[in-house]
């Protein structure tokens, strides 16, 4: 078996008790909200006692906690993710219908914050307290203090209200009937905005983290043999002083995944995009803890694997990773 | 009419433009109608139930109500304040125990079959008696009604119920939906809840959770030459300062509700082409309240009560907090409602000097530190206007010696807190005046009514003589002895002062200047648009 697998194996084990442990959490804590998925629901409808005790008893919350959870448990055990209260539909296909938005919106999010990040930070790392090392280190710090709600209404107010380049929301042309291309082309010209205003702000982790790396890696020993063998400069910067340097960024790319969801709330909202994040803050404003629950699954699931990816590109990129393992 | 009018006009009177466009919205702006184009609007609920007929509830209406109609809707000049929808007539009998609906001949559901009185017999009996959140209080005593021919309903009722009340219904709890889809399966569980069939202007196409619903044109619509519009796309925009730029970027043509916040109206004002409106809302009257735990012995105190009353300055209320959209309130009967309002009532001038004298009288001094006790205060978090008249409120409050801590909750923490645990002692609540006392305003301050009821009286306070009020007007059928009893029940609220009423609010629509026929009913917002029109 080879290494990955065997550290593809180990992961798994955990994460199962991970998952079971941030849903029994994640429930107790919403139960322990004041108000329930009824009391949400009559904020806009009024109602009378018969009415409400009805409405408590279709949704099964007339049963204790314990009971619904053993019950959510026991369908989660078949795969069932139940049903929500808010959009009277099974939660699997409410989760699945927004979890490709959330998906291509953090991961376009992420490929800019880490590629224009690194990129830029080997720029200003390849000549450490250089002017252009200063500019960059300063300019994205600024970046990093915006928040994410202003930068987002900045960048609507610009280019789409001003210079109406751009639209101001949704994920694509209401009711448009594009198809193929022409309809990839619309959605991603809706993404521009949302996609760099959740990427700019988590740009200047990268760049600093990259710069920081590679300051460190140019007084090591290797940096200096390198050069008494003569090689050019760019091979010094690129071979050796930043691919030194990449290992933690890859950690940061596992951990900033988690962050990015929570991020993705705010943007979401900020510009009408149908992801994950506003589903679950709707879902904790109604209550419906099975769908937050759902909700919670699929993004612990998500980042799961995303930092299980993160352990085996680890795993390629540097070969002591793991290597203790070989031998038991 | 109201002050609302008055205020409204003397803020936008520096605009002559804004001000004939808002005065004469039909005629405002030398356009004529025009058919075809789809209107885009901002929304910013999306309601788990679409069914008008099960959740009679704004949020639904502003959706719903252009597919399925109600048997009458509201009207600025028509009799009683109302005008024709699929009833065309509608008449109550003397002994108060039947109203016969003639109705509308040669209407069609969306799927072409016939709209008949088995429609409606369906509709009242089976919904909105025993599911719809107001009807199971307006039509508790509904019995049956007859069909003796397709274009009549005679609704039969157990006891004697005023028609009165039952006219002042129909525009909000009337909607028909069609019996042939409704009568196989439960109805809670009904597809159609979903995707609404109607007799409406315009046909439910589709919807895309979290972006958008679409309403495309009933071509067989009864209304000659109606509806204008092609399609109706409601845009979901969740946050509010999306919905001004989306305005500004023509990429919507109307935020309705109050979509566009207060603080944004006046710069938005001037913004070529974009008009701020604020008629159209005129049946849908919101009330500014401070709710009050008659458990706690200060509170229980009239004095004290009255303290708080003066010590509210209403007018900055509506000044800062409301920026001037909004009117001071008397009582608790709106003073935009032409039928119940009167002004001869208790008032509560602002005076600090009286309120301080008030709480010395009923023997609650100043201790060395300047504090007489302290209460908790719970302002309701669904409105931002709400929130910071829970602000305003704690520092009136400590001007007349009296600590407020104010505990913000989300919406459905502060329904259990209020009206569940009756966890508070001043709470801050928009209850909404829906056209009769008798549909959502005398709960407020009733007494015996169950724990958990929302928008209710969960006080605890008891007034014998109100309630024998309350119960007298809710049997009486002469319509101007009954319009008496609620003018009475106005005065001894105002005296006893169950909750103080501290203004009146609706909302505000922006639009731009192409959309025409905006506003010309008193609930515009959520009415069915048929005559609204895309000016080229």
């Amino acid at each position: 078996m080879t290494r990955a697998l065997r550290l593809f194996r180990r992961r798994l084990v955990g994460s199962i008790f991970v998952l079971l442990i941030v849903v029994i959490g994640s429930f107790l804590l919403l139960e322990a909200a004041p108000g329930d998925a009824v009391d949400a629901y009559i904020v806009s409808t009024g109602g009378d006692v018969g009415m409400i005790e009805l409405l408590r008893h279709r949704w099964g919350l007339d049963q204790s906690e314990l009971t619904r959870l053993a019950n959510y448990l026991w369908a989660l055990l078949h795969l069932d993710l139940g049903q929500s209260v808010t959009f009277s539909r099974p939660i699997r296909d409410v989760i699945l219908e927004r979890l490709p938005t959330t998906l291509i919106l953090m991961g376009s999010a992420t490929a800019l914050s880490f590629g224009l990040g690194s990129a830029l930070g080997i720029y200003a790392g390849a000549r450490p307290g250089s002017f252009r090392d200063r500019f960059l280190s300063i300019g994205s710090l600024a970046l990093y203090a915006v928040p994410g709600f202003w930068l987002g209404l900045v960048l609507i107010v610009i280019f789409a209200v001003d210079l109406r380049w751009l639209p101001i929301g949704g994920i694509e042309t209401i009711a448009s009937g594009k198809t193929g291309l022409a309809r990839v082309a619309d959605i991603a010209t809706h993404l521009v905005l949302p996609v760099s205003a959740l990427g700019f702000i988590y740009l200047a982790l990268y760049l600093r983290m990259m710069r920081a790396g590679m300051a460190e890696a140019w007084r090591q020993d290797f940096v200096l043999a390198a050069r008494a063998r003569g090689l050019s400069r760019r091979r010094i910067v690129l071979a050796h002083v930043a691919r030194n340097a990449l290992l933690p960024l890859v950690t940061m790319l596992g951990l900033q995944s988690a962050q990015m969801l929570g991020g993705s709330v705010v943007i979401e909202s900020v510009f009408a995009v149908p992801g994950l994040g506003r589903l679950a803050q709707k879902a904790v404003a109604a209550r419906d803890t099975p769908l937050l629950l759902g909700i919670i699954l699929v993004s612990a699931v998500l980042v799961v694997v995303i930092n299980l990816l993160v352990d085996l590109a680890y795993a390629i990129l540097d070969p002591r990773v793991g290597a203790g393992e070989a031998s038991a | 009419m109201s002050e609302l009018t008055i205020s409204r006009r003397g803020l936008l009177a520096g605009s002559a433009l804004l001000l004939a466009s808002t005065a004469l919205p039909t005629i405002g702006l030398a356009q004529t109608p025009k058919k075809g184009g789809r209107l885009v609007l901002a929304a910013d609920s999306e309601p788990r139930n679409l069914n008008p007929a099960i959740v009679a509830s704004n949020g639904v209406f502003f959706i719903s109500s252009k597919i399925v109609e109600t048997l009458a809707e509201a009207s600025f000049d028509g009799k009683d304040g109302l005008q024709p929808r699929l009833a065309l007539s509608w008449d109550g009998a003397a002994d108060g125990l039947s109203v016969t609906f003639k109705l509308r001949d040669g209407v069609k559901w969306h799927d072409r079959k016939p709209f008949t009185s088995a429609d409606v017999a369906f509709s009242a009996l089976q919904i909105w008696k025993p599911l719809q959140n107001l009807g199971r209080t307006v039509f508790k005593d509904l019995e049956a009604v007859d069909t003796p021919d397709e274009l009549t309903a005679i609704f039969k009722f157990a006891k004697p119920t005023p028609f009165q009340l039952i006219r002042n219904a129909l525009p909000a709890l009337s909607s028909v939906v069609p019996k042939h889809l409704y009568e196989v399966g439960k109805i809670e569980d009904n597809p159609a809840n979903n995707a609404p069939v109607g007799t409406g202007p315009f046909k439910f196409a589709e919807y895309k959770a979290g972006q958008y619903y679409r309403l495309t044109r009933n071509d067989a619509y009864w209304g000659k030459d109606e509806p204008y519009l092609d399609e109706i796309v409601y845009q979901v925009l969740p946050d509010r300062t999306s919905a001004a730029a989306a305005l500004e970027a023509e990429e919507i043509q109307l935020a309705a509700f109050s979509a566009v916040p207060l603080a944004d109206l006046d710069r938005i004002s001037k913004v070529p082409g974009l008009k701020v409106i604020t008629k159209g809302y005129e049946g849908l009257t919101y009330q500014l309240v401070v709710e009050i735990n008659h458990r706690r012995k200060e509170l229980a105190d009239l004095k004290v009560r009255q303290a708080i009353a003066h010590a509210i300055d209403k007018d900055f209320v509506v000044k800062t907090i409301f920026l001037g959209y909004a009117a001071t309130a008397t009582g608790p009967v709106p003073k935009n409602d032409p039928q119940f309002y009167t002004a001869d009532v208790e008032t509560y001038p602002f005076d600090v000097a009286k309120a301080n004298a008030l709480l010395d009288e009923a023997g609650y001094k100043r201790t060395d530190d300047g504090k007489r006790f302290s209460l908790k205060l719970l302002p309701a978090p669904y409105f931002n206007e709400t929130k910071q008249f829970g602000d305003y409120l704690r520092q009136a409050l400590a001007a007349i010696g009296i600590e407020a801590e104010i505990v913000n909750n989300d919406a459905a923490a502060h329904i259990k807190a209020i009206y569940t645990d009756h966890a508070f002692d001043l709470a801050v609540g928009p209850p909404v005046f829906r056209g009769d006392p008798a549909i959502s305003t005398t709960i407020l301050v009733q007494s015996g009514i169950p724990d958990g009821v929302p928008f209710s009286n969960q006080g605890g306070y008891k007034n014998a003589e109100l309630d024998a009020l309350i119960a007298k007007a809710s049997e009486t059928l002469d319509t101007s002895a009954r319009t008496d009893l609620y003018k009475e029940f106005q005065k001894k609220v105002a005296a006893d002062l169950p909750l103080i009423n501290v203004a009146e609010w609706s909302f505000i629509s922006v639009a731009r200047d192409t959309v025409g026929n905006i506003a010309n009913n008193p609930r515009w917002a959520v009415s069915n648009w048929a005559d609204t029109y895309l000016a080229g």
